[in-house]
């Protein structure tokens, strides 16, 4: 006879876990993943499979030998991060660079804080700044898109739209001008651009993020804020002088903007908790990618805009509370 | 080249005596008149703030000693009569001398005693698990072993045997009193250290009818009064169904450990007796 | 706000009630009700009939106990609850079926009802009436309203949101009309001309048969509402149905309404019409690992065991027995407990869904949060209270959980966070009764 069990209610669960939300988000990443394969080829094959494998193998190398605990690999957070850093960099980044990356993303971005749930920063994004500072050079030669190609040593790189603009209008060249030296709005939103693995097609990204919004993986306040924000805190620039800033279309996208307000800033660990704050949060994030693009010496923000803000959230937390049941309302 | 230093160096002394003009004032202004007695009381305590006292930590108790300008009531459990000796002089006051104390746990329920019949599935704390259920076993009164005490305890020096499910205190036992108030069942009990460390105890808090008891744990405490009897020094009370020994009468002469029937009461750090076998049965169930 | 969906699995909802074989031996616990227990006036060698008082609530706030069968008081003694704690019990043998003659067994509906307010209330009090939806709140207390406050609304609960629970459902299907009468004399009771009567959606039987009953009494009104737990909360219940917030630490009545479970609306009609006390009330017994689930009227002392035996409980097959729903329940030590007052069903749940799964770190996903029906933040609360930070939750308002289990029900990371805010809600509990004793 097996003996009763007994726990305070509740006693049912729904059935969601970690390992669900973390498949969830990999599985959403599929047609962002197809497309960055299909524009170019091999090398980003190669170097996604790189860096989930590696992210992982850390993970586990660092629980089991350094933290001497339970190793929880298997919950895919780590392949998630190593999925989301490998999309964050150009192609043709060599594969040591990669591992180094995954190592400074999981060991520095993840376990130093104590693993899962604990990390104050987007540790894929951690990884990433990590070798856009280290390895400037490596990190910013991007290489153009190909109909899917096998080589992975013949490849042409060039500037991505967001750096041709912001170079041409240092040169003092005329806006006009550099709109047509970038792809059109149909190319751009299919991907077809210069720029990091991953985050080229801002289409396939949409995509995944209304899965991930379908399966409530994700609510709709940061990407919305996030995006929103963007849009008219540009649109306000462009209608100050339309001859010196960026039409705001443009910003949605090109550059990280899509991949960064869809996957790194809803990254759950590292964003607030509350609807309002998530909103704050999502401006927030919008408003730094504006200024960090048109005024900063970077052509691309998102990264660093995410991460101020990721360490704003524990503030958020603390003074941005849910609506109590019951609170009286100072009439 | 001369001057330049010169200049810098009379400027920088120009500056430093004004400040220090300024702090002297500030200080003088704003100084805490304080009883010196506290400084000299705190440095005589532990200092390991542990709140076994009753106060946050030992500057409070230092300053509460003073103020009271008596020891009554108060006693440190760490340092123990040596401590309040000490503090007694700085006070000019003579210390009552309190016996050492130490965390006693007062439940043998182990896991082969009181088999469990049903299975915890929560939180380890037993705070909860006491507001939930009765206990794996159904004594409504024993240890629940998930480790309250452990955690309240700075010392280091209780801890769960995984044998038994029960915690066990060790000689780091500084007699401060947290488990006593962590435990939500009162399993724990200060008593005194006694003489070489022997100790008597009825190691069962079970008030219930004998029966009941012994339904659940097959070394409670019956209330059967044996051992009542058996004392020579009326050390011994029984109320409730629960046999409880005084330790401030209890003379150590062990003659109600063989008397008891379910072997409930504990005897500790004693020479091995030459008698007969029961009582070596005893003390080997007894641990 | 707030709020999840669990699967609602009511296995029973088609069940009729059916009326429970008298037991051998029943045990009647003494503490049925919120707040004081009730004192013995019987003792051991007395014959009672069905129905007679055989103790007397004696406080403000605890309620009479009536004897649910016909036979001999063999003892009064300790008897364990459903957490396995003993506590006074009064022992009864069976004997016959003899019931009070005051009572009547006839089912001729009675719709008028000439008594005052007072009557009313002192008849529900006589007759043991407590809130049947769980909590076992004396039902007289309820009428009787403070000084000042003026009753609005009365509410009636027939939301039953727990998952496998199907008792209400049955009541309202199979005693609709009495229940209306006894809807009509807590109005009179309390003095209000409005009834409104909550009923989520996922019972449209029962909505519609309520819906044509409420015609001919002027005043109550059945309001269909979406399927969300906790909604059956007294306060969830308020809002969805006045939209009014009931304040944190007080009751209904501040926001002009007083909620009562249909069960207690039932009870009530045959407490005043029938002159019947409260000594039977109607349980669920169901769960996966239940071959027959059944809705049985059951006497008040009968034991649990019993009523698993008749819907076929296999012990090897069951992991877990809980008395209440999925959601609120209580994980039962043994099956050998009366049923009491408050037992609205026993869920039996397989070993392979008996246990939690297992607990990892929190990904501050937020989940418990948005679920947490009075706006709180359990991850908060639960960390915290297991640090012992416990001044801080208690600015973080952890005494408004109303320990709907919604957040760990929700928590991805199967965190036992209701666990962990009961240890906070019970060191703050502590902490404030230190402090009002100063």
């Amino acid at each position: 006879m097996n003996l009763l069990t007994i726990s305070g209610s509740p006693h049912v669960h729904n059935d969601q876990s970690v390992k669900k939300i973390m498949f969830g988000v990999i599985i959403s990443l599929i047609p962002a993943m197809l497309v960055s394969f299909y524009f170019f080829g091999l090398p980003s094959i190669i170097l996604t499979l790189t860096a989930v494998i590696s992210c992982a193998l850390f993970e586990f190398l660092i629980q089991k030998y350094l933290l001497h605990t339970e190793p929880s690999v298997t919950d895919g957070s780590a392949m998630l991060t190593g999925l989301l850093l490998a999309f964050n960099v150009p192609s043709n980044l060599p594969i040591w660079m990669m591992i180094v990356g995954s190592l400074v993303a999981i060991g520095i971005g993840k376990m130093s804080f104590g693993g899962l749930g604990k990390n104050p920063f987007n540790p894929a994004l951690v990884g990433r700044v990590f070798l856009l500072i280290s390895f400037p050079v490596d990190m910013t030669s991007w290489p153009l898109p190909q109909n899917f190609t096998t080589s992975l040593t013949d490849v042409v790189t060039g500037p991505t739209p967001l750096g041709i603009v912001k170079e041409g209008l240092k040169k003092g060249d005329a806006m006009a001008d550099l709109m047509t030296q970038v792809p059109d709005y149909v190319n751009l939103l299919l991907g077809n651009m210069g720029g990091s693995i991953g985050e080229v097609s801002a289409l396939a990204i949409i995509i995944g993020g209304l899965y991930m919004l379908v399966k409530k993986i994700i609510s709709w306040h940061i990407p919305v804020a996030f995006i929103g924000s963007v849009l008219v805190f540009a649109a306000i620039l462009n209608l100050v002088n339309p001859a010196l800033y960026v039409n705001p279309l443009f910003h949605l996208v090109t550059g990280g903007l899509m991949l960064g307000a869809i996957y790194m800033a809803t990254d759950m660990v590292t964003s607030p908790m509350s609807a309002l704050s998530m909103i704050i949060y999502g401006v927030g994030c919008g408003i730094l990618t504006v200024l960090i693009r048109v005024f900063g010496a970077y052509p691309e923000g998102v990264s660093f805009a995410i991460l101020i803000m990721n360490a704003l959230t524990p503030i958020l937390n603390k003074y941005i509370k849910p609506k109590r049941f019951g609170e009286v309302v100072a009439a | 080249m001369n001057e330049v230093i010169l200049y810098s160096l009379v400027s920088l002394a120009g500056i430093g005596s004004v400040m220090a003009v300024v702090l002297y004032f500030v200080a003088q202004k704003f100084k805490v008149i304080e009883d010196p007695r506290i400084d000299d009381v705190e440095a005589s305590l532990p200092g390991a703030n542990c709140g076994g006292c009753g106060f946050a930590g030992c500057r409070n108790f230092a300053e509460a000693l003073v103020k009271n300008e008596s020891l009554e009531g108060l006693n440190c459990p760490v340092g123990g009569s040596a401590t309040m000796t000490v503090v007694a002089e700085i006070m000019g006051l003579a210390a009552d001398a309190s016996e050492p104390k130490i965390a006693v746990v007062r439940c043998n329920g182990s896991r082969s005693h009181a088999p469990a019949k049903v299975v915890l599935d929560g939180v380890s704390s037993c705070a909860f698990a006491h507001s939930l259920f009765s206990g794996e076993s159904g004594c409504p009164n024993g240890c629940l072993g998930l480790g309250d005490c452990v955690t309240s305890c700075q010392f280091d020096a209780i801890h769960i045997d995984p044998q038994t499910g029960l915690p066990v205190v060790n000689e780091k036992c500084v007699a401060c009193g947290a488990c006593v108030k962590a435990c939500p069942r009162g399993v724990i009990e200060l008593r005194n250290k006694g003489k070489k460390d022997r100790r008597i105890f009825v190691s069962c808090i079970n008030t219930e009818k004998g029966a009941v008891a012994k339904k659940n744990c097959e070394v409670a405490c019956i209330g059967c009064g044996k051992c009542v009897k058996a004392c020579p020094f009326e050390a011994i009370t029984l109320s409730n169904n629960l046999a409880y020994i005084d330790f401030e009468k209890c003379k150590l002469c062990r003659k109600c450990v063989a008397e008891c029937p379910t072997g409930a009461i504990h005897e500790l750090n004693f020479p091995p007796r030459k008698e007969a076998a029961p009582a070596e049965a005893l003390t080997e169930a007894n641990g | 706000m707030g709020g999840v969906h669990p699967e609602e699995n009511k296995l029973s909802a088609t069940k009729p009630i059916e009326v429970f074989p008298l037991p051998q031996k029943v045990y009647i616990p003494l503490s049925q009700s919120l707040g004081a227990p009730s004192k013995p006036v019987v003792k051991k060698g007395d014959t009672v009939k069905v129905g007679q008082l055989i103790a007397q609530g004696e406080s403000f706030i605890s309620s009479n106990i009536h004897s649910s069968v016909s036979g001999k008081v063999s003892k009064i003694d300790d008897y364990p609850d459903a957490s396995g704690y003993r506590r006074q019990a009064v022992f009864i043998d069976v004997e016959g079926d003899e019931w009070e003659e005051s009572i009547d067994r006839s089912p001729v509906l009675i719709r008028e009802c000439n008594l005052s307010a007072e009557e009313i209330t002192a008849r529900i009090k006589a007759a043991g009436i407590v809130g049947l939806g769980g909590a076992t709140f004396p039902s007289h207390v309820k009428l009787m309203v403070p000084n000042g406050k003026k009753p609005e609304y009365l509410i009636i609960n027939g939301v039953e949101c727990e998952p496998y629970l199907t008792s209400d459902h049955r009541l309202m299907l199979e005693k609709g009309e009495e229940m209306m009468v006894g809807i009509s004399i807590l109005m009179k009771g309390l003095g209000v001309s409005k009834a409104l009567i909550g009923v989520e959606n996922n019972k449209p039987d029962a909505i519609s048969h309520l819906q044509k009953l409420a015609q001919s009494w002027p005043g109550v009104e059945v309001h269909p509402l979406k399927v969300q737990y906790p909604q059956g909360g007294e306060k969830q219940l308020i809002k969805a149905l006045v939209n009014r917030e009931v304040p944190s630490g007080k009751l209904p009545i501040e926001v002009g309404c007083v909620v009562n479970n249909v069960g207690t609306a039932f009870a009530v009609y045959e407490a005043i019409q029938k002159n019947k006390p409260l000594f039977e009330r109607v349980v669920t017994v169901t769960g996966k690992a239940i071959p027959r689930p059944a809705n049985y009227l059951v006497r008040v002392g009968t034991l649990v065991s019993e009523l698993l035996m008749q819907s076929g409980y296999d012990e090897n097959k069951s992991g877990k027995v809980i008395n209440g729903g999925p959601m609120m329940g209580k994980a039962l030590s043994t099956i050998e407990v009366p049923v009491v007052k408050g037992s609205s069903g026993i869920l039996v749940m397989p070993e392979q869904e008996s246990r939690r799964m297992k607990e990892v770190n929190c990904i501050r996903c937020s989940r418990c949060a948005s679920a947490c029906p009075m706006g709180l933040e359990p991850y908060l609360l639960a960390t915290m209270s297991s640090l012992s930070m416990i001044e801080s939750v208690e600015n973080e308002r952890i005494m408004d959980c109303i320990e709907c289990g919604s957040c760990q029900y929700t928590c991805p990371s199967g965190r036992q966070l209701l666990d962990y805010i009961r240890v906070g809600k019970g060191a703050v509990g502590k902490m404030i009764r230190a402090r009002s004793a100063k």
